[in-house]
């Protein structure tokens, strides 16, 4: 019991703190965002059910009013934006992610790349850009369009996602708790 | 940086944060219910007036937090420019720019205490599933460790730049700082679990 609530607070601190920290440049010097790994990762690491809590702790934490989200947004007002879509799709994202690793039983990496891709990508894009349709009063290809600028850094996220699910697999295999 | 409320004091931080946060529901509802754009504008001098009342530093406050916005609000310009729809365009941007101003607005004037208080009683329904005093010990442990983890990213980034000839520490550092998570996450569980459990 109280390992789960732990476990699932500590990554939605987690999540916030790979936010806030804006100079992780993940590749060739482009500084994108590490919270949507963050979202990735709750799901492989903490198993579907507890990455799921993780990322729901931590979005109420920012409509209630804390800049947790990149860029020191937060509030009420990032539900009424055109990311809408997204934050509604972070907890079903996770959640995926979490259901793959723990449903297959290929090694770490493979199982939290494809979660990560299944979850992170295809659950959270279909759910971005429906947002981004309704919010921009645009068609469905159009948004994806706007969706597809992403895309790239979201590939290296599923890659990087799949490398610390490994290297958490093998310096704490007790702490995978997606695979325990 | 912990919260987004205004410091200044305006007449809407005296209003309950329940009944503000059902209006802002049903003028954000209403809002996408308009489709002519003189309404619309007219909601939005509505909101405009309300940040207006908190005088000239809120104003400022309240246009900070919308500068993420006016990226999307260049696309969709630029875009109904292009297909020689001005008028549509219009539409969809002051409705999205007032709808998160009107949501920025009830953030901007709640004190989080308050808004916790409102999370409570709007979970009561759900005490015996999610038990109040699980949910804000939650809330309270994220937002103590925060500050730790960044401290410990921080850390873990100086310690690699120290031994690297790079002067960024980039993604190697993630490993560690989730591993540190981790570690903690099991240490507060022991820690809980010594002093009589979660309840």
């Amino acid at each position: 019991m109280e390992r789960s609530l732990t476990h699932i607070a500590l990554f939605a601190a987690l999540i916030a703190v790979l936010g806030l920290v804006p100079k992780i440049d993940l590749a060739a010097g482009v500084p994108i965002t590490a919270q949507s790994l963050g979202i990735m990762l709750c799901g492989t690491v903490l198993g579907a059910r507890r990455g799921a809590l993780a990322v729901l702790l931590f979005l109420g934490l920012t409509a209630i009013g804390l800049p947790l989200l990149s860029g020191g947004r937060g509030g009420l007002g990032v539900f009424a934006g055109p990311s809408v879509g997204y934050l509604i799709g972070f907890p079903v994202a996770a959640f995926i992610a979490g259901w793959v690793v723990e449903r297959t039983t290929l090694a770490p990496v493979w199982a939290a790349g494809a979660g990560a891709v299944i979850g992170g990508i295809g659950v959270l894009y279909i759910f971005g850009i429906t947002g981004m349709a309704v919010v921009l009063g645009k068609t469905l290809p159009e948004a994806a369009l706007l969706a597809l600028a992403f895309l790239p850094g979201d590939v290296v996220k599923v890659v990087l996602a799949g490398l610390i699910t490994q290297a958490i697999a093998r310096a704490r295999p007790d702490a995978l708790l997606s695979r325990a | 940086m912990l919260t987004l409320t205004s410091p200044v004091e305006t007449p809407l931080h005296r209003v309950a944060a329940g009944p503000k946060l059902g209006v802002m529901a049903l003028f954000t509802a209403g809002l996408f219910t308009l489709s002519s754009a003189p309404m619309l504008a007219a909601a939005a001098l509505l909101v405009a007036t309300l940040y207006a009342t908190g005088g000239r530093a809120f104003v400022r406050h309240g246009l900070a937090m919308l500068r993420p916005v006016w990226p999307f609000v260049l696309i969709v310009g630029l875009w109904h420019w292009a297909t020689d729809d001005i008028a549509q365009g219009a539409v969809i941007v002051i409705r999205m720019v007032t709808a998160i101003a009107a949501a920025n607005l009830v953030t901007m004037t709640t004190r989080l205490s308050d808004m916790i208080a409102l999370v409570e009683r709007l979970a009561s329904p759900l005490a015996p599933v999610l038990p109040p005093r699980r949910l804000a010990l939650a809330i309270a442990l994220v937002i103590r460790f925060i500050p730790v983890l960044s401290e410990r990213v921080a850390l873990l980034a100086e310690a690699r730049r120290a031994r690297s000839s790079r002067r960024r520490a980039g993604w190697r550092i993630l490993a560690p700082a989730a591993l540190a998570a981790l570690d903690d996450a099991e240490h507060v569980a022991q820690a809980l679990r010594a002093r009589g459990g979660a309840g």
